[in-house]
């Protein structure tokens, strides 16, 4: 089956900066596809070629199999949803979702018809004579979607568009999201620097860096086998060290960080040799917490030492905890069951994690 | 603490008030006055209608009126279709520094005089002028021609001196439009008519219709270049008032003029705003 | 506000006015008058001599009488309205205030020109004005390309159609009257008759309208068109013609045959004038032949001053004798006063032959 999307060797240079660089991908039909990647990092570029907006320096865009070389973007079967959203604000909720259909020649009685339908389908019946500053951000967001979706396009880009709401809204959005691709079922391609968007609603995550795609893989792919130091770091948090690797014994290394803490971790198959520089990654859910060092024995890495500083947020509480041999402090996830509500500053805590949970990159590749 | 706050408020609106009271309002009501003393002999006057009677009766007051109202008008409409494709390049197109340069050269005109800038286009339009000269030289015609003193003139005048009133609320409001809007326009299968039709324009509105009003009061009140670039033909409302007021020292019927140009004037620019659907609160805000 | 703080506020308003109204002391003269009436070595000479400072603002005949209408006759102390435009105004607006004949030296004046302006500028037994500087209106004519032009009316022939202009004015009115064979000022007094006049008049300029180039408005405008040869013949004041005359020696003023307009300026003190002896002053310092002769120089026409031509340039003097032969001099039609609400009927003349097509 041909995907909805593919972009074969996309180049795109502004000038001396090369924005994207030789990037391709595919987006299977029905999938939800996200590029995840800081700001600055071209994704808004490759959106905008996508839609039409950009040429590219060279490769090809393809929809449907159909190369999109010099096809205008309102003769493209895709839709975009802006950054901040782009409703006409001259016009009534109806009116600007018919617009797209209005363009097409559509009967009047018909295009009202379909406009009825997408508000049903948005959830906001009955609003369409509304004007587009009566609505909330929440509202807004979906007429933008809807006055896409009425055009029933290939392809739905998606810019950001959760960008501008409070984070509550954006919660409830993410899921809404999803649901309504579901529903439309639609290839969307959405682009974020916000990972947590990325990560609940794509099928596919692509993350980006400096023009090209580190790493193209589901959100628990790119979360547990990042490939690149920089997915490492970028996707998730992670206590991240510096050290010399001192042993490698088939599948498994032993290596000391700068400070002198000695860890032990898994290759997942990267080429490291003893002697090498490298950084490690370890993420704070992945350390457990215990009273006593016995609950850790399953852990080939333990550490025993204090609570340094508790950093309290509710689900997402942590723990800096000091080792007891000096070293870096080590940010630990703190479980909200129950057993920990009295820990304080000072405590002494033991802390281990499975070397399997550890990431480990030649040093200076990110 | 309220008294306080009350007598800022008063020092704060003191010179607003003294502006309007003793340069708007109280020369208006004198000329109001003026303009309803008939003349009936010398140093004697009695209160009557008579002036104003005497802008009905006499068509050639009311033909001058007209004449200037549909010169205005079209000057006015030329100057938005020149107007708004170089505000839409200034605002959306150019960017950076060209932007500035390019709003700048619009401004530059107005650096200079009126009286200059209308000796300039006598000096291109003339029979003996630049485009005569040129017209000549490039063989195009075998003697010369006089570009000068006819509507067309006034017209080209007219245009020039308002242009940069048309382009600075356009600007402002073009630039006020999101681009992604008008990118959306196109993404949702909008060509460049339609995008123009359906969002710029509709967007641009207030700001069509305050340079609008600004230029067409423009014209209607411009006195030198009607007179200055239509020569013999020239026949502009303000010149009707100017030689009642300094030639005929018919001060009554000068006053009775510049009134029915007050009212006749806001009546057409109301009539404007109601045939556009616009409001002056919109536009203004 | 409580009645005091208005009070305060009035009382401060006030101060505040009457010291914009007081703002030129009593011996500043501010003089209200023609260009080159007032030419900067005049001035200079003027308040070395006396002590007194001289502002100067440059007008002409109506805007002069619509500022002191405006102002009841105030801001400024000597004005220089020409000689029929004083009784008429001063009888309807009372902008002016009576010349005390005493504090004028007499001596200075050519007696017929002092004798026949202050008879003209009288008014209930009052003199409004006296005599300064006088010359005449007519053709300026280029006499290669438009030799026939010898009367207003030979504007309107068709050799030299679309090459004419003229000011859309009240001397036109009257030459044109004159060329027709008409006596405007004889009619003067009789609003029926001259209404008459100025139709037929009307009908003339309405008829001649096609031949005109562009009605001019001001000196330099004219001086541009003829210059260029885009004019080649149009009514204009006898200077104007001696100016082009020296760069052209084709151009020159020509008297019409019906007799050149006459017109002389005067000197005339504002109702409400502060500076009446500086005024007095400035008059009799500027009557003496060698100051005459030097405002003759800037303005290019004879003053009223005796003995002033001795004075004059030798081209200026050749020039005058070229356009004046003495029966021509013997022909010039001197205005007379213009009665009140006479420019009401000209004024329907001059819109309507605007509005012609």
């Amino acid at each position: 089956m041909t995907p909805d999307l593919e972009c074969v060797d996309l180049i795109r240079r502004f000038g001396e900066t090369t924005a994207v660089d030789n990037v391709s991908f595919e987006v299977p039909a029905g999938s939800f596809f996200s590029i995840l990647g800081p700001s600055g990092c071209g994704k808004t570029t490759i959106m905008r070629m996508i839609a039409g907006f950009l040429d590219p320096t060279s490769g090809d865009i393809r929809i449907k199999g159909k190369s999109m070389a010099g096809v205008a973007p309102n003769k493209r079967p895709v839709n975009m949803v802006f950054q901040h959203l782009a409703l006409f604000p001259m016009m009534n909720i109806a009116d600007n979702i018919g617009y797209g259909l209005r363009r097409k020649g559509m009967a009047r009685a018909e295009i009202a018809r379909k406009v009825d339908e997408a508000l049903e389908r948005i959830g906001l019946p009955g609003i369409g004579k509304r004007k587009v500053d009566e609505l909330s951000g929440g509202q807004k967001q979906r007429v933008a979607i809807a006055r896409c979706m009425v055009m029933e396009p290939d392809v739905l880009l998606l810019d950001e568009p959760l960008g501008a709401l409070d984070l509550k809204l954006r919660e409830h959005m993410k899921i809404e999201l999803k649901a309504l691709q579901a529903a439309f079922d639609t290839t969307f391609v959405y682009i974020t620097h916000d990972q947590s968007e990325a990560l609940v609603m794509s099928d596919q995550i692509a993350v980006m860096n400096k023009g090209v795609f580190e790493q193209v893989g589901t959100a628990r792919e790119l979360y547990y086998r990042p490939e690149s130091a920089f997915v490492a770091g970028f996707v998730g948090d992670s206590n991240r060290w510096r050290g010399r690797i001192e042993r490698i014994e088939g599948g498994e290394m032993e290596m000391r960080t700068e400070s002198g803490l000695s860890m032990r971790g898994a290759l997942h198959g990267r080429q490291l040799s003893a002697g090498d520089t490298a950084d490690i990654f370890v993420r704070p859910e992945a350390i457990r917490v215990a009273r006593s060092e016995t609950e850790l024995a399953s852990f080939d890495n333990r550490i025993s030492g204090t609570v340094s500083s508790l950093l309290f947020n509710g689900a997402a509480s942590r723990v800096l905890v000091q080792g007891g041999d000096g070293g870096e402090q080590i940010e630990v996830t703190l479980p909200q069951s129950g057993e920990y509500a009295t820990l304080s500053k000072g405590d002494p805590v033991h802390i281990g994690w499975s070397g399997e949970q550890g990431n480990c990159f030649p040093a200076g590749a990110a | 603490m309220k008294a306080e706050a009350k007598l800022g408020f008063v020092l704060l609106l003191t010179p607003l008030l003294l502006w309007l009271v003793l340069l708007i309002f109280i020369p208006h009501i004198d000329m109001f006055l003026v303009s309803l003393r008939e003349r009936v002999g010398v140093g004697k006057y009695e209160t009557s209608l008579a002036n104003y009677l005497t802008f009905f009766r006499e068509p050639l007051y009311l033909w001058t009126f007209l004449r200037t109202a549909v010169m205005s008008t079209v000057a006015t409409a030329i100057t938005l279709l020149i107007a708004f494709p170089v505000s839409y390049y200034i605002a959306k197109i150019a960017k950076g520094r060209m932007q500035s340069a390019l709003f700048l050269l619009c401004l530059i005109p107005f650096y200079v005089s009126e009286l200059v800038r209308t000796f300039g286009w006598m000096i291109l339009l003339r029979e003996t002028g630049l485009v005569s000269n040129l017209l000549q030289w490039s063989g195009l015609v075998d003697q010369p021609v006089e570009m000068l003193y006819n509507d067309a003139a006034i017209m080209v005048g007219l245009v020039y001196t308002s242009m940069l009133f048309m382009v600075v609320p356009l600007v402002t409001t073009l630039e006020s439009l999101d681009d992604s809007v008008i990118e959306a326009g196109y993404d949702l299968g909008g060509n460049a008519f339609s995008v123009m039709r359906e969002i710029v324009i509709p967007h641009a509105a207030p700001g069509i219709v305050s340079g609008c009003i600004v230029v067409f009061m423009l014209s209607l009140g411009n006195y030198l270049t009607p007179t200055m670039l239509g020569g013999k033909d020239s026949l502009w409302f303000t010149q009707l008032i100017y030689s009642q007021f300094i030639v005929r020292f018919n001060w009554e019927l000068g006053a009775a003029f510049g009134f029915m140009l007050l009212f006749l004037s806001s009546v057409i620019v109301w009539g404007m705003l109601r045939l556009t659907g616009q409001t002056l609160e919109k536009t203004m805000g | 506000m409580t009645p005091r703080t208005i009070k305060v506020s009035i009382t401060a308003l006030s101060v505040a006015l009457i010291g914009f109204a007081q703002q030129a002391g009593a011996d500043t003269l501010r003089l209200l008058t023609w260009g080159g009436y007032a030419p900067e070595n005049v001035v200079e000479m003027f308040e070395k001599e006396t002590g007194h400072t001289v502002e100067v603002t440059k007008s002409n005949n109506e805007e002069m009488i619509a500022k002191l209408r405006a102002t009841g006759g105030g801001g400024f102390d000597l004005i220089q309205p020409s000689q029929d435009r004083i009784a008429g105004p001063q009888l309807e607006f009372g902008i002016y205030k009576p010349i005390d004949i005493s504090k004028i030296d007499k001596s200075l004046f050519i007696p017929s020109m002092l004798d026949a302006t202050m008879a003209n500028t009288t008014v209930d037994g009052e003199v409004y004005g006296v005599p300064h500087v006088w010359g005449t209106s007519g053709l300026v004519v280029d006499t290669k390309k438009a030799a026939d032009v010898k009367d207003y009316t030979d504007l309107c022939n068709a050799d030299v159609a679309g090459k004419v202009s003229y000011r859309l004015k009240r001397p036109t009115l009257i030459g044109f009257a004159y060329a027709m064979g008409l006596d405007p000022f004889a009619a003067y007094g009789d609003e029926a008759a001259y209404t008459e006049i100025m139709n037929k008049v009307e009908a003339k300029l309405i008829e001649c309208k096609p031949n005109v180039k562009t009605y001019w408005g001001g000196g330099d405008e004219l001086m541009g068109l003829l210059r260029s040869g885009e004019v080649v013949a149009s009514m204009a004041w006898d200077t104007g013609g001696w100016k082009l005359n020296a760069d052209n020696p084709d151009i020159t003023f020509v008297a019409p045959a019906s007799g050149a307009l006459g017109w002389i300026d005067t000197f005339a003190l504002p109702a409400k004038g502060q500076a009446d002896d500086a005024a007095y002053a400035w008059i009799n310092f500027v009557m003496k032949p060698e100051v005459a002769a030097l405002i003759t120089e800037a303005a290019g026409n004879f003053t009223a001053s005796k003995g002033a031509d001795e004075f004059a340039s030798a081209e200026l003097k050749a020039q005058y004798q070229a356009s004046f032969p003495p029966e021509a001099v013997d022909n010039i039609k001197w205005y007379p006063p213009v009665p009140a609400g006479l420019e009401a009927i000209e004024g329907g003349v001059l819109d309507r032959v605007q509005a012609a097509q």
